[in-house]
């Protein structure tokens, strides 16, 4: 009785926190992507870092991925 | 590879693109477990079913605190060493400890609500959270006002060091003043004050969250660091045009 009467304030709490959680990490692997997608873009433009060795870069990247 | 290396950007790309699919792999399998027993666990004799809602409340006060926490020692590291790399860390905690902060703000606003009666008072223990929560966001607008990264770091880094005060008082709101927050029952002098069967599930699930935070804690830091390579390569770009 009690647990019906209060399991909407559980799942809503649930739910927020899955919303937040899921967001952050949507956001963090979004994020990645785009910074791979300029660095990608700045060195087909011939801009590339003079130390910048192939094992320092993000792995998807040193294999030809973005 | 020693921890001091890591303080190189270069060696953390490699420690970060090395560590964070296990580490990942880790959190997921810690969380399964973790939430299968908040769920077999059994309800309070007087929350009742409420009680699982802290199983999320409490992770989420954690790692706000202890976000913050790190953004303080960063901050140090930013005015004593002036490290680019306490930079990057505490630019990259900002928008995590925020929303764990916010998780915490929102899960025991919907706690309160069947146990208190109400949503929100103005007691010390949640305003001194929600002080930290508009801490946050004050660093995060900090960091997006300033263009040049070092200048804003030293900025945020005071900002930062001030905010802590808020930390001692968060954590000692309970005992300094009376508030409708109950007072500490897991981190406290002597043993927790709660039923094994319910500190368990609640120990679990706070370190799948803390697992979680260090995953993106280190994938936000590989992202920044990668943000401030796109700016100097563009501002090397630009001055080779003019």
């Amino acid at each position: 009785m009690e647990a019906t009467s209060h399991i909407v304030f559980i799942v809503t709490a649930y739910a927020a926190a899955g919303a937040v959680v899921g967001g952050l990490t949507a956001w963090v692997m979004l994020d990645y992507r785009l910074q791979l997608g300029k660095l990608a873009d700045l060195e087909k433009r011939g801009i590339t870092r003079r130390s910048a060795p192939a094992a320092a870069l993000p792995a998807e990247r040193a294999k030809g991925k973005t | 590879m020693a921890a001091i290396d890591l303080a190189n950007p270069t060696r953390f790309l490699k420690f970060a693109n090395r560590t964070i699919p296990w580490l990942g792999g880790v959190t997921v399998v810690v969380f399964a477990f973790a939430i299968n027993q908040a769920i077999v666990a059994p309800d309070d004799y007087q929350q009742g079913a409420t009680v699982k809602i802290m199983f999320l409340h409490v992770p989420g006060a954690w790692l706000g605190m202890l976000g913050w926490g790190l953004m303080t020692l960063a901050a140090l590291g930013t005015l004593v060493w002036r490290h680019p790399l306490a930079d990057v860390a505490a630019k990259a905690v900002a928008p995590i400890g925020a929303a764990f902060t916010l998780m915490c703000l929102v899960t025991g606003s919907l706690w309160g609500r069947p146990m208190w009666g109400t949503y929100w008072v103005w007691d010390a223990r949640l305003t001194s959270v929600l002080i930290l929560f508009l801490l946050y966001l004050g660093v995060i607008a900090l960091w997006r006002t300033v263009e040049d990264p070092s200048r804003a770091a030293r900025a945020v880094a005071i900002l930062t060091l001030v905010g802590a005060i808020d930390l001692p008082i968060i954590k000692f709101s309970v005992d300094w003043w009376n508030t409708l927050h109950q007072a500490a029952s897991v981190f406290r002098l002597g043993a927790p004050t709660i039923d094994s069967s319910i500190l368990f599930p609640l120990l679990l699930m706070t370190v799948a969250f803390t697992l979680l935070f260090a995953t993106l804690l280190i994938a936000a830091m590989r992202n920044e660091i990668l943000r401030r390579r796109v700016r100097t390569l563009r501002l090397l770009q630009a001055s080779a045009a003019s």
